[in-house]
């Protein structure tokens, strides 16, 4: 569509700020957020919830992948006051009563991860790609993880253990 | 990102009122490409129309027996909806090929054809761009232009148009459902993607203030003879250097119908009706695939970086309607090309 970059453009004030519900892993969470605060920020710098990283920001490495209302997305392409009313499932919300899931154990198996710090968004990934059941060899893994980015190069123990995972799911 | 205001529309008529009130207002679906603009600062919406609640999230036989997909529909819902994969499957593999789980899970459909082109250029405000700054010039053109087009350029912009989905909608024949300030209309697949001309700002025939509604796919889904083949620099999550929608139809070895579109390698998807001619009626062989390609490829001119591109289109053609008249399409998981 051709809308002209051109056209005069209006100041927009700073301190806009629309409110907000999300249920958080399962707790029901009220905040105000400027339009142009993602998801991701949301989660990390209001809300404390700082499991989800930011890599590139811009969609290409999945580092910031969480589940709303149970579909991975990258969060960090996402506006956070759209996603009004969902819920939002990040890493911090996969353990249940101090038990580790059955994915983030099989990443401490499989020595999944080095630095670690693509592995919450890889196993949030993998418990989208667990739940929508399309995956079922490695080479089918490896596709529907692909936009996940591990520059460790851990993809195979990572194939390995979200094999191990589904195996138990 | 720069500060913008935030709006949601009830219905498509409440949409195009909103975006008709503000020339500096976008609407916002998915969010993938546009989210992602605005980061770089190639897009300064004023304001963004969210349009994620109207009603458009369903995929409705027609009365024609073809099948209308809301533009809505979520790119991942779309390429696993079972009357997809069962009757339009070509389309689903293509929706496959591109981007990856994450992005297909929030990229809408309306959203797929209006995403811009990757061109490094285009990205990089501190560099001229016809398309994102008319009248400043083309970097690509005496540049790094490895991805760029082979057909279809003008002197203002060899930029391609991204999307594997597309390509596969190009060779079905589908339709596009806007809706705008002066009612609804309906634009061929084919007219709706534009060339650079002079006016490479302009990617789509969309008029300002018009709404992508729907796309209607014809009943002819080509489910027995097809294939997608997408040749990219990594084996996922990579536009397509070049890639190929084939489509036919067979009586035995002859071909009766035959539908040949190319992604990666022009403005929009490509289609020549004189490739498809000289196929109609021909045996399905070597020489036949090699004559389309050909043809189709006739006018493709490549640049510094890109002149492969043309003798690997010939090939993936080729190769193509191999898969195609063989009834062997390219996995999407597998990628050995068979």
């Amino acid at each position: 569509m051709a809308r002209a970059s051109t056209a005069a453009r209006p100041i927009i004030p700073a301190l806009e700020r629309i409110p907000i519900a999300l249920t958080i892993n399962g707790v029901a969470t009220r905040l105000e957020v400027a339009p142009w605060t993602t998801l991701l920020d949301a989660l990390r710098d209001h809300l404390d919830l700082t499991g989800t990283k930011k890599g590139c920001d811009h969609g290409q490495c999945g580092a910031c992948t969480v589940l709303v209302d149970g579909r991975r997305i990258n969060s960090c392409l996402t506006l956070a006051v759209m996603k009004d009313g969902a819920k939002v499932t990040t890493i911090e919300g996969l353990a249940a009563d101090g038990a580790l899931n059955a994915l983030q154990q099989a990443f401490i198996d499989h020595d999944a991860f080095q630095c670690g710090y693509c592995t919450p968004g890889q196993i949030c990934s993998a418990a989208g790609l667990i739940a929508e059941g399309k995956a079922k060899s490695a080479d089918e893994i490896r596709e529907l993880m692909s936009g996940n980015i591990c520059r460790c190069g851990a993809y195979p123990n990572i194939v390995a253990a979200i094999q191990q995972a589904m195996g138990q799911s | 990102m720069i500060n913008f205001q935030y709006a949601r529309a009830s219905d498509v008529s409440d949409a195009v009122r909103q975006i008709a009130a503000d020339p500096t207002a976008k609407f916002i679906a998915g969010g993938t490409n546009l989210i992602d603009l605005m980061k770089e600062d190639v897009e300064r919406p004023s304001r963004l129309i969210d349009i994620t609640r109207l009603p458009l999230k369903s995929v409705e036989e027609t009365a024609d027996g073809g099948l209308r997909i809301g533009a809505l529909v979520p790119n991942s819902d779309l390429a696993y909806h079972p009357v997809i994969a069962q009757r339009y499957p070509m389309l689903a593999s293509a929706i496959l090929a591109g981007a990856s789980a994450q992005l297909r899970n929030m990229a809408s459909t309306g959203g797929n054809l209006l995403q811009r082109t990757r061109c490094y250029y285009f990205y990089d405000t501190a560099t001229p761009c016809n398309k994102r700054e008319p009248g400043s010039g083309c970097s690509a053109i005496a540049g790094l232009n490895r991805m760029h087009a082979i057909l279809g350029t003008s002197e203002d912009c060899i930029a391609t148009h991204p999307s594997d989905m597309c390509v596969a909608l190009a060779a079905l024949d589908a339709t596009v459902q806007v809706a705008g300030p002066a009612g609804a209309r309906a634009i061929a697949f084919s007219d709706f993607h534009r060339l650079p001309g002079n006016t490479p700002h302009r990617d789509t025939n969309l008029e300002p203030n018009e709404i992508v509604t729907a796309v209607e796919l014809p009943s002819r889904g080509f489910a027995a003879n097809y294939t997608y083949l997408k040749i990219r620099d990594r084996l996922s999550y990579a536009f397509a250097l070049v890639s190929v929608a084939a489509a036919l139809e067979l009586e035995a070895d002859t071909i009766k119908e035959a539908r040949l579109a190319l992604g990666g390698v022009a403005h929009k998807p490509w289609r020549d009706p004189s490739a498809e001619a000289a196929l109609h009626g021909q045996a399905a062989s070597q020489a036949t695939f090699t004559r389309a390609a050909d043809l189709l490829l006739r006018d493709a001119k490549g640049f510094e970086h890109n002149t492969f591109k043309i003798d690997l289109a010939r090939r993936a053609i080729v190769r193509a309607l191999t898969q195609a008249a063989a009834g062997t399409p390219q996995s999407q998981s597998n990628k050995k090309i068979r």
